[in-house]
């Protein structure tokens, strides 16, 4: 739908403005483009993961790696303490005179929730820093979206951003080598 | 340095094969992203049933009948209906839990291992070859189970807080082993599922039938794509590769520790761990290969599986194969430096004794048999290579025959010899679970992407671009 077609109809109110490419290259392109021109409020959306692509948003880490590193020795020292308290201070067992605190008898177990407590923080943390699940978004408004997960590359500036103005966001992604623009509706 | 600095950068990784020199390519040409897609995901929406796929799926599912019927049995009677006895206490089931297991390995070494060593002819072998990890530990999990005695009772596996204020004996190595497969399992299912999210999402995007449309919409959690949510995405994938490199080898080593802990001879070696790993990608690789053999044709995605990924499997099988080759010869070799006359007694046995047939079988189907992936000539044809992979699955489970009931039935006092075979439950069991496994297959390649389409169509485009600026 173009700009101009929507204001025909629409009387919903407008997410963002939308510009679809063909090549991962043109999106990164126009997405510094954008960045260098003043918007932050974006997103671009590919059918695969684009290097670069995160960066030229304005995306610079993401903190994954940081709070699986603080998981995965979390669970460590769960799996060690929790060992040397059962076998050695809440119920002691002699077994074969080994010492209450056997440390390479507890090694299996301590590495094993090691990877656990990770696994499961990378899981859990890339859905709730990724605010899924989210069934509804704007985006999917738009019917040519679809190909998003197939073949086509979306940039999209928001309404939100102190820079965006309907016409002129428009017109600056229609100088980008973009296939088509148009609105996003709420 | 004479170069002058405006020269642009060489690309970070190189291909360690150039496409064009190569003789196989990982893809072949002419796929767009739109093709790929198409491909991947008509198999799951538009792909009628077929005759094969209905009567195979009918008769695996009698298999899974013919297990639930062997299980309650089972736990009607119990353990006595198998053929286990002393000193053959362990028998079929636990045969069949390492080969199981051993057989997931080769899933988690291409899906984790391959990854992060940026193997581009992973990309489209992963997908199933994870599924059959995840199917492989299901059939895995069950048999110690199911030889609990009591299975019922298996929480107390579990360290929870009880009014008895006893814990699990934590130097047991059968607790390590319940630890290491449960997070083995876990970590297998949410690697999987992870990585089929931005799948769903292009199958929810492409389906018609609105009753796909909504399934699929929730399988993906809402997945569109976002720069952040891949930014995101490939760093905590790129973690769970990492974290499943270390677990992979670590779950065999400590399925080997329920073992070489013990003092049976041949058993009691430090060369175990290491030679269970091993044996586990074998077996786990010759697996893979069968079910990448049978796939192609049948689904005609010999474009996206093609020569060089079944080329390249088995060269990773004959490595690991002869690095299990090592451990019966070190096996042999300090059962004879060690002196100890159980030991050599035991080692003897195992190709002259009662079970001498099964020695001389394991050096036919597992050393003998395998040696011909040496030659381009049996690696490049389909039908010889399923000759082999179907030889070393045979021979893999051979190996965990000969070390569970060989070195049990000959242990220390000859007043304790005994015998073992198993009775027609046993077998069930065995037979029950690969019709299990089969079945889950028959279902996974119909209902779910069975190759990553995002990752294909990651590797065209760094293909795509690497032809432009070559």
């Amino acid at each position: 739908m173009s700009v101009a077609a929507n204001a025909a109809t629409g009387t919903s109110r407008l997410y963002g403005i939308m510009a679809e490419f063909d090549e991962p290259a043109d999106l990164v392109r126009a997405a510094s483009a954008a960045y260098a021109a003043g918007y932050r409020r974006m997103d671009a959306y590919s059918p695969f993961p684009i290097e670069g692509l995160a960066d030229a948003i304005g995306m610079h880490r993401s903190w994954i790696p940081t709070i699986v590193l603080i998981c995965g020795i979390l669970g460590g020292l769960t799996g060690y303490l929790f060992q040397v308290l059962a076998m050695g201070v809440w119920y002691p067992i002699n077994v074969g005179g080994r010492p209450y605190n056997s440390i390479p008898s507890f090694v299996p177990v301590t590495f094993e929730l090691t990877i656990l407590f990770g696994v499961l923080s990378a899981v859990i943390s890339l859905i709730i820093l990724n605010r899924l699940p989210e069934p509804y978004h704007p985006v999917f408004n738009v019917e040519r979206f679809a190909r998003a997960t197939t073949d086509r590359f979306f940039l999209v500036i928001e309404a939100t951003d102190p820079r965006f103005n309907p016409a002129e966001t428009a017109q600056f992604l229609r100088t980008l080598n973009a296939r088509e623009v148009c609105d996003v509706p709420e | 340095m004479s170069t002058p600095i405006a020269t642009p950068p060489e690309p970070r990784v190189q291909p360690v094969v150039p496409a064009e020199q190569s003789e196989f390519p990982v893809i072949l040409p002419g796929y767009t992203y739109d093709a790929v897609e198409k491909q991947i995901g008509g198999i799951v929406l538009e792909r009628p049933i077929t005759f094969g796929w209905a009567v195979g799926f009918i008769g695996t599912a009698i298999l899974v009948v013919l297990l639930h019927l062997a299980v309650v049995w089972l736990l009607i009677r119990g353990v006595g209906i198998w053929g286990i006895d002393i000193p053959v206490a362990w028998g079929f089931a636990i045969i069949n839990f390492v080969w199981w297991i051993g057989i997931g390995h080769a899933g988690t070494l291409i899906s984790a291992i391959l990854y992060l060593f940026r193997q581009r002819w992973r990309t489209s072998i992963n997908r199933f070859a994870e599924a059959m990890t995840i199917f492989a530990v299901m059939c895995a999990g069950l048999f110690p189970l199911i030889h609990l005695g009591r299975p019922w009772m298996f929480y107390y596996l579990i360290p929870y807080p009880n009014t008895m204020e006893i814990w699990p004996q934590f130097r047991s190595p059968l607790i390590w082993d319940f630890f290491a497969v449960s997070t083995y399992f876990t970590t297998s299912v949410l690697f999987w599922y992870s990585g089929m999210v931005p799948d769903f999402a292009a199958l929810r995007d492409r389906a018609k039938q609105r009753f796909a449309k909504v399934i699929f919409g929730i399988l993906s959690f809402g997945w569109r794509g976002s720069a952040r949510h891949w930014r995101n995405y490939e760093d905590a994938y790129v973690l769970l590769a990492a974290l499943s490199t270390p677990l992979v080898v670590s779950v065999h080593s400590v399925v080997s520790f329920d073992f070489a802990v013990g003092i049976v001879p041949g058993w009691h070696s430090t060369i175990f761990p290491p030679y269970f790993v091993a044996g586990a990608l074998y077996a786990g690789f010759a697996m893979v290969l069968t079910i990448a053999i049978i796939l192609r044709p049948v689904f005609k995605i010999e474009g996206l599986v093609t020569m060089r990924h079944l080329d390249n499997m088995a060269k990773l099988m004959l490595a690991s194969g002869l690095v299990v080759m090592y451990g019966y010869l070190m096996e042999g070799f300090m059962a004879w430096y060690g002196g100890r006359e159980f030991e050599t007694y035991q080692q003897l046995t195992r190709l002259f004794g009662t079970y001498g047939g099964w020695g001389w079988g394991l050096l036919l189907t597992n050393v003998l048999i395998p040696q011909l992936l040496w030659f381009k000539r049996f690696r490049t044809n389909i039908w010889w290579l399923l000759l082999i992979s179907t030889s070393i699955n045979i021979g893999m489970w051979i190996e965990r025959f000969i070390i569970v009931v060989v070195s049990l039935h000959r242990d220390y006092m000859p007043s304790a010899w005994g015998y073992y075979s198993p009775t027609i439950w046993d077998i069930a069991t065995y037979a029950g679970t690969l019709g299990f496994f089969t079945f889950a297959l028959f279902l996974f390649v119909r209902l779910l992407p069975m190759i990553p389409a995002f990752e294909v169509k990651e590797m065209l485009s760094h293909l795509r671009h690497e032809e432009q600026t070559a």
